[in-house]
């Protein structure tokens, strides 16, 4: 899974990343697809509840959370730094 | 399809009933403002109705225009057309017109927040291969505005096959009244074309509608395609003529091959909407206002947290300390009226079924009204804001611990109130073991039924004493909502253990951004819950106040001694009526946890409705009506058993507290569950499941205190 980049769990808050590639063996991954997480699409780590996990991302304007666990299925390239 | 009968109806007739000349299906995802511009376009005139076979509320509102009548119907909110949930099965099913005893509608008003085009698009693209007129309502123009984003709607409309759009911003009413035009014509608006989107599945699904025995809209088969030949699927199959399975397989190997089709239709479709996007939406530097501060503030892991606790505070100390005088206020009310009529109408049954079933029973109910409404106002605000969407998102983590997710928060949050309206909220959760955990969990938490019992006997029996700078009945209390929690999370725990064991339920939320809630949308949204809440206490909560009435009035007692004061001729009257008889029949089953025949009776009379229970201890402890609390009180503390002994020690009352936190004694919760689950099953084993703790609880304290 790991070719081009780090996983969409990896990102530290405010850091923004492109979806490169998501792996669809897990089929709760369908779910998060057809609300927008494709390949292509610009993300950014909005926050985490406690314990980092479920963790808030954004995508062109809207938010949209999902636990580490399914974060881990896709991977994400061209990194922003965060703070 | 039924057609409209033909028959001659004068004019003037037609004015007071008129048949909608058209409907119209609002549709959007949800937190899309759907039902803030509903509202903002209908007003009050709406009703809310039931979809035949499930409990999922259907609001219909009208809209007038000089000689046409619109029916628009406002759908649960779905992403697209492929069902992850209960809720979004109802509004695809509602718009493919699959809904028993309902008609496909005419046209498509499409709702789409402006600040979030990209999601929007997605269920705009489907939307449009329905082939039925379509308008957009681009909601909260205001917002986009102020987060920098500017949208080309004529370069946006045009990619869209040219349909409509109207930007609207819902709270203030700007652009209401180009969107109510647009409606009013819409029905009879050509047809927009499909999309070009992804051309190699609208031309499938268009080659096999060629092929078609009865007409089907190309986002149907679309469907059939992607979704295969599940549920309502296999009737759009079997109108595709012979060998129609073999010919949607062989398209689904050439457009999917090994890729899982909704995987293939998500990275379609989201390209075409990004192309969109680039082309017709600018973005400039946000303007960065309380929302997003707010937003950005709450995102960390520990304000976060520490502001959800906060909030349900609030919302606890509300619904506890401002209904409280009103509550008083509905009491007093019920007792000065029941006197009044008892008054007028003297000693007969009729008025003894007025006043002490009608007005005590149906009293001791609204009497809940203020707290239910000040619960709900504060739910419909958090939700209206977008804040419950983010406390379940925080809670996800511990929720999951006890095989519940997040979601399962708001459902729990709200039986506090009351259960029914908790469990309607379950439908939301999508998985369904998940939800069937929750209904169960439900019913545990200490609902506003369980409080006068509660505070009667804690007032009565519970020291008030300190303890630290706490109080003892304040601690008692306290605990046994704490108990109430525990009991739901074990339940959930156990059940996701043992009967219901399955993977994790997954998790994915849309958490909106903080928007101002909108005075309209939350009175119209608390009048609907008033209006629910009062007519099951003017019929389901009625009817069991008059049948328990009847059971304690009937037989009439004939050799009561003339010398007996009114108090003891009540209580000898009801000793010997049918509640009574059947509260000393169950008595040796009750006896071990220290309960007399009258406990016995007021527990059996409360089984339908917990609330009744005050009222029923009222009688059967023979205060008669002009009963005050502390009367109610003196003479708990001075019941004895024919030996002497006194009836309520601590050990009785801890264990009569427990029984009332497990038992499940509520006819309207047993019945939602019913519908809800769709099966007898459940609502059973709720029930057995938890008398039995409460039995064994009460039993247990009682034996080792």
């Amino acid at each position: 899974m790991d070719r081009n980049g780090k996983s969409l769990a990896s990102l530290k808050r405010g850091q923004k990343g492109i979806i490169a590639s998501v792996d669809v063996t897990d089929p709760q991954v369908l779910r998060l697809m057809t609300l927008g997480l494709v390949e292509g699409t610009e993300v950014e780590l909005a926050g985490s509840a406690l314990g980092g996990d479920p963790m808030e991302f954004r995508l062109f304007g809207c938010g949209i959370s999902l636990r580490q666990e399914q974060a881990r299925s896709f991977t994400v390239s061209s990194l922003e730094s965060g703070d | 399809m039924t057609k409209t009968s033909e028959t001659r109806i004068p004019l003037s007739d037609i004015s007071v009933s008129r048949r909608p000349s058209a409907s119209i299906a609002v549709v959007g995802s949800p937190n899309s403002g759907k039902s803030t511009l509903f509202n903002r376009l209908t007003g009050l005139r709406q009703r809310i109705g039931n979809y035949p076979g499930v409990t999922v509320e259907k609001h219909i509102g009208t809209l007038k225009s000089e000689n046409k009548t619109i029916e628009l119907v406002d759908l649960p909110g779905t992403h697209g057309l492929s069902a992850h949930s209960f809720e979004e099965q109802i509004a695809i099913d509602v718009i493919f017109g699959r809904m028993e005893g309902s008609q496909p509608p005419d046209a498509i008003l499409a709702v789409v927040d402006a600040t979030n085009l990209y999601q929007g698009l997605y269920l705009v693209q489907q939307l449009l291969d329905l082939e039925r007129p379509i308008v957009v309502a681009l909601t909260m123009s205001d917002a986009a505005e102020t987060s920098g984003i500017v949208i080309d709607i004529d370069a946006l409309a045009e990619r869209l096959s040219g349909i409509t759009i109207c930007r609207v911003v819902a709270t203030t009413g700007q652009g209401i009244n180009e969107l109510r035009n647009a409606l009013v014509d819409l029905a009879g608006q050509p047809v927009p074309q499909p999309t070009t989107a992804w051309p190699e599945l609208t031309n499938a699904a268009q080659e096999l509608a060629n092929a078609a025995t009865v007409p089907l809209s190309i986002a149907e088969i679309e469907r059939l395609i992607v979704d295969g030949a599940t549920g309502a699927n296999q009737n759009v199959l079997d109108c595709l003529g012979p060998d129609a399975a073999e010919r949607v397989e062989r398209y689904r190997e050439e457009l999917f091959d090994f890729e899982p089709p909704l995987a293939r239709e998500a990275r379609v479709r989201y390209k075409w909407v990004r192309e969109v996007l680039q082309e017709v939406q600018q973005k400039t530097p946000p303007f960065y206002s309380w929302r997003t501060r707010l937003g950005a503030f709450l995102n960390r892991p520990i304000p976060g947290t520490i502001g959800l606790f906060l909030v349900m505070a609030i919302v606890f100390q509300a619904v506890f300390a401002w209904a409280t005088p009103i509550m008083d206020l509905i009491d007093s009310g019920a007792a000065v009226l029941g006197s009044a009529v008892a008054a007028k109408l003297g000693d007969g049954a009729l008025a003894s079924l007025i006043s002490d079933g009608v007005i005590a029973g149906v009293g001791s109910v609204i009497i809940f009204l203020p707290q239910i409404l000040i619960l709900f106002v504060f739910i419909i605000l958090l939700e209206d804001s977008g804040y419950l969407a983010r406390a379940a998102y925080l809670m996800d983590r511990a929720m999951r611990s006890v095989g519940l997710s997040g979601q399962s928060i708001i459902p729990m949050i709200s039986s506090f109130a009351c259960a029914v309206p908790g469990i309607m909220a379950t439908r939301v959760i999508p998985n369904r073991r998940d939800r069937i955990a929750t209904i169960l969990a439900a019913p545990f938490m200490t609902c506003s039924a369980r409080l006068p019992i509660y505070a009667l006997l804690i007032a009565a029996f519970v020291p008030a004493q300190d303890v630290g700078f706490l109080n003892l009945q304040g601690l008692v209390l306290f605990g046994l909502y704490i108990f109430g929690i525990i009991g739901g999370i074990l339940t959930a725990l156990l059940i996701r253990k043992t009967a219901l064991r399955g993977p994790k339920p997954p998790f994915a939320l849309m958490l909106p951004e903080f928007r101002r809630p909108n005075l309209q949308t939350v009175l119209i949204q608390l009048y609907g819950r008033a209006k629910i809440f009062l007519y099951r206490a003017g019929t389901v909560i009625f009817a069991v106040a008059v049948v328990v009435w009847a059971l304690a009035y009937y037989p009439r007692a004939t050799d009561i001694d003339p010398m007996l004061t009114d108090n003891q001729a009540a209580a000898a009257q009801l000793e010997q009526s049918w509640l009574g008889r059947a509260g000393k029949f169950v008595e040796p089953a009750f006896e071990p946890l220290g309960w007399d025949w009258r406990v016995s009776s007021a527990v059996i009379a409360g089984f339908p409705a917990r609330e009744v229970v005050v009222a029923v201890l009222g009688t059967v402890y023979a205060v008669g009506d002009d009963a005050d609390e502390a009367s109610l009180t003196e003479r708990l503390r001075a019941a004895t058993w024919p030996d002497g002994r006194p009836v309520f020690t601590l050990p009785m009352v801890l264990g009569l507290l427990i029984f009332y936190a497990c038992c499940l004694q509520c006819a309207a919760t047993l019945a939602v569950i019913r519908r809800e689950t769709n099966s007898w099953r459940w609502p059973i084993f709720a029930w057995v499941y938890m008398t039995t703790i409460g039995y064994v609880g009460a039993l247990l304290i009682f034996q080792l205190l």
